[in-house]
């Protein structure tokens, strides 16, 4: 029992870190320009398969730096000749042009990479155990995940709330005109941003793609979770988004480390019920996948601007 | 004066095309309905580029009683739905033979509306040739007629894993992994009967399904089978499904032993390599020894040609479906059907019978192990399965419950 607490902890913990890279930037996005991105997803695929392909020819740890600087400049280079023209026509236009993009994105990366899924694995070496815990090795490539999704959270906070770069980002949330007079430039400081954002996300691609398997869907499935994560993390706010993914990669991989079905939970609580009944018979494994969206339906509801947010959804 | 040539040209030209049709006759066309895109693909591709490069190959040889065989790939994603508006697509672009293997879901709505067609259109047959959708009813309650398996069903691969299982002491507790429809049910299920049956003292300490194509992340999973302390791992997974939770035990350290119906599933070897030695075991209807040099040198040019293994089932569904057609003299669906009934074939595992009384494929089958350093990798690499133990066609077979009823 304690052996699959750790481990689920563990599992749960990188998944839910890999998740806030993703949502970081889309959070930090959306709060800053009020662009709800639908392509933030892509750009993470991006960077797995630019991970991949740049590391047939240099290896694997260049291309882990070079990957999302890659997905940064193509990010900066949308925001500057395709969202900020969008821009003067409203929301809903920004909305279309970046669900566009997704699709754009999607049928490149089947038109360049073929649809099936690339065999981008991390170097031998990196596959081996970093420490064996009750019998089960714990890979080096696990490790180092972890280490890098925790160093760039630190340097994220750095970022924002130490430097004047991110002094300029945080009064641009709120005071983008006022930041404008003082004579910054606020479109360059838009530009950077969705760069910055879009490079997260190509950073989480690179690291997660070995874990979640390199194949052209691999946006489709994370999208959405995504969204989730920065809907119940309250939209805009990095802290929330931060508690949210973490929350949602450990409720769901304990959903799955658990049999138990939902007659036996309303047991605990004193209820017996059918254990093999058509819906109390339902395992939480096989409810697992269903979990995000669960918790975004019981948020919207119970706290409709998310668990930190401040904003209205 | 130019015009006159250019008459003369076109006029020779339709000629030439007379002649041509009457050398050969219509081309036969398959339609193949399986996953050709997004993360299943791994399972359909390969499908297709071995239809395509048996069909090369059988065409010379004058193709099905003289028409060209042309194989046309339709996605279906894997999803049943999709798979129902591919078949209507396929039918009606005249599209009489259907082939398709990869989930018993969606293997399901294709039979049910295979054989609704054919009820109503009695002068319009279609027959559907499955190689690897192999719940076990599909040629038992619900067998039909207008379908024919080339693969070993469930409960047959059940019965000869289970048998290996049983005699080897070491396997105490068995831990059960399977996708959650049904299929991976069908294989627990004939798991847990089966050994109960054989080995009445092996415990199984997990019997755990997943959704279907929709885990990432394997590990939850592993941990469940580590803890519990099992000894050996029995798993009917495929496609994206048994890539990922190979590499995830793989990746966590898991050393017991894994039988599987389908480890040879593409990208799996890539990923596991090393660490699947003695590991990953296969119980399928052909090993990687690759004896008969004459396949061998199939395997390699066929690597070399498309990028996939050889997959020697779907090679011997496309020669027997070419037997029966030569053999009935004829490419309509009904004739083709009727010789395909009770035809028997030499393979490269051995000699084969499509059994008539349920279409049933009877064939010898095998277990074998993940080894290094096989005169013939898969995948490009040096590892390939190497044979532990294998059944003849009368140890694979089981009896069927089916009552088939033909056409008149």
């Amino acid at each position: 029992m304690l052996e699959t607490i750790v481990f689920s902890t563990l599992n749960g913990i990188l998944y839910g870190l890999l998740l806030f890279m993703l949502s970081s930037g889309l959070t930090l996005i959306f709060s800053m320009m009020g662009v709800l991105n639908f392509a933030h997803a892509s750009f993470y695929m991006l960077g797995a398969y630019f991970a991949y392909a740049l590391g047939l020819h240099i290896g694997f740890w260049p291309a882990l730096f070079l990957a999302p600087c890659l997905v940064a400049v193509i990010g900066a280079v949308v925001e500057r000749y395709g969202l900020r023209r969008v821009h003067a026509s409203g929301h809903v236009a920004e909305l279309l042009f970046t669900f566009g993009l997704a699709y754009v994105i999607d049928e490149l990366v089947h038109l360049f990479w073929g649809s099936i899924p690339v065999s981008y694995v991390p170097p031998d070496y990196m596959q081996n155990a970093l420490f064996t815990l009750f019998g089960t090795d714990y890979s080096i490539y696990r490790g180092v995940t972890m280490m890098i999704a925790v160093f760039m959270f630190a340097a994220l906070w750095f970022l924002l709330k130490k430097t004047r770069v991110g002094m300029m980002i945080r009064a641009a949330l709120t005071h983008g005109d006022m930041v404008g007079h003082l004579g910054h430039n606020v479109p360059r400081l838009f530009m950077g941003v969705f760069g910055f954002g879009c490079a997260l996300a190509g950073l989480a691609g690179v690291i997660g793609g070995p874990l979640l398997n390199t194949e052209p869907g691999m946006a489709q499935t994370l999208g959405p979770i995504v969204f989730v994560v920065v809907v119940v993390g309250g939209m805009g706010s990095l802290i929330g988004a931060f508690y949210a993914s973490l929350l949602i990669g450990l409720l769901q991989t304990f959903f799955v480390a658990f049999d138990a079905s939902i007659a036996d939970l309303l047991g605990v609580i004193g209820i017996s019920v059918d254990p093999y009944g058509e819906v109390t018979g339902i395992t939480l494994a096989s409810l697992a996948p269903m979990t995000p969206f669960i918790l975004l339906v019981l948020i919207l509801i119970f706290r409709p601007c998310g668990l930190m947010g401040e904003l209205e959804p | 004066m130019v015009k006159t040539l250019l008459n003369r040209f076109a006029v020779s030209l339709l000629l030439l095309a007379g002649v041509a049709n009457a050398a050969n006759p219509e081309p036969v066309r398959f339609a193949l309905i399986d996953p050709l895109t997004g993360p299943m693909s791994v399972v359909g591709q390969p499908a297709l580029e071995q239809l395509k490069f048996t069909a090369d190959r059988l065409n010379e040889e004058g193709g099905i009683n003289g028409h060209e065989i042309r194989i046309v790939g339709f996605d279906n994603k894997i999803n049943p739905q999709e798979s129902l508006v591919q078949l209507q697509k396929a039918i009606d672009d005249g599209i009489r033979f259907i082939i398709q293997g990869n989930g018993s879901s969606v293997g399901s709505a294709l039979l049910s509306s295979i054989n609704k067609h054919n009820q109503r259109n009695p002068e319009d047959r279609v027959v559907y040739f499955n190689y690897a959708a192999i719940e076990p009813s599909f040629t038992n309650e619900r067998c039909s007629f207008w379908h024919f398996r080339f693969d070993a069903n469930a409960d047959m691969k059940m019965n000869m894993l289970t048998d290996w299982v049983a005699e080897n002491d070491d396997f105490k507790k068995v831990f059960l992994i399977n996708q959650d429809y049904s299929f991976g049910q069908a294989v627990s299920e004939a798991a847990m009967r089966m050994l109960k049956e054989k080995r009445p003292d092996i415990e199984i300490v997990g019997n755990v399904f997943h959704p279907l194509g929709k885990v990432k992340d394997f590990s939850p999973y592993i941990s469940k089978i580590k803890s519990s302390d099992a000894d050996v791992v029995i798993t009917g997974n495929w496609g994206q499904d048994i890539n990922l939770l190979i590499k995830s035990a793989s990746e966590y350290g898991v050393d017991v032993p894994f039988l599987t119906y389908y480890g040879n599933t593409p990208g799996t070897i890539t990923q596991v390599g090393e660490k699947g030695v003695d590991r990953i075991y296969l119980i399928s209807e052909y090993h990687g020894d690759f004896t008969d040099p004459e396949i061998a040198e199939r395997q390699e040019k066929m690597y070399k040609q498309t990028g996939w293994d050889l997959y020697p089932r779907v090679s011997v569904m496309l020669e027997m479906i070419k037997k029966a057609g030569d053999k009935a003299g004829s490419v309509e669906p009904v004739k083709l059907a009727r010789a395909l009934e009770g035809l028997q074939f030499k393979s490269m595992a051995g000699d084969v019978t499509m059994r008539a009384s349920d279409h049933q494929i009877q064939m010898p089958t095998f277990i074998s192990v993940l080894k290094n350093n096989m005169s013939h990798g898969a995948e490009g690499t040096d590892f390939n399965f190497h044979e532990v133990a294998a059944f003849n066609a009368e140890q694979a077979t089981l009896p069927t419950s089916c009552r088939m009823r033909r056409p008149k």
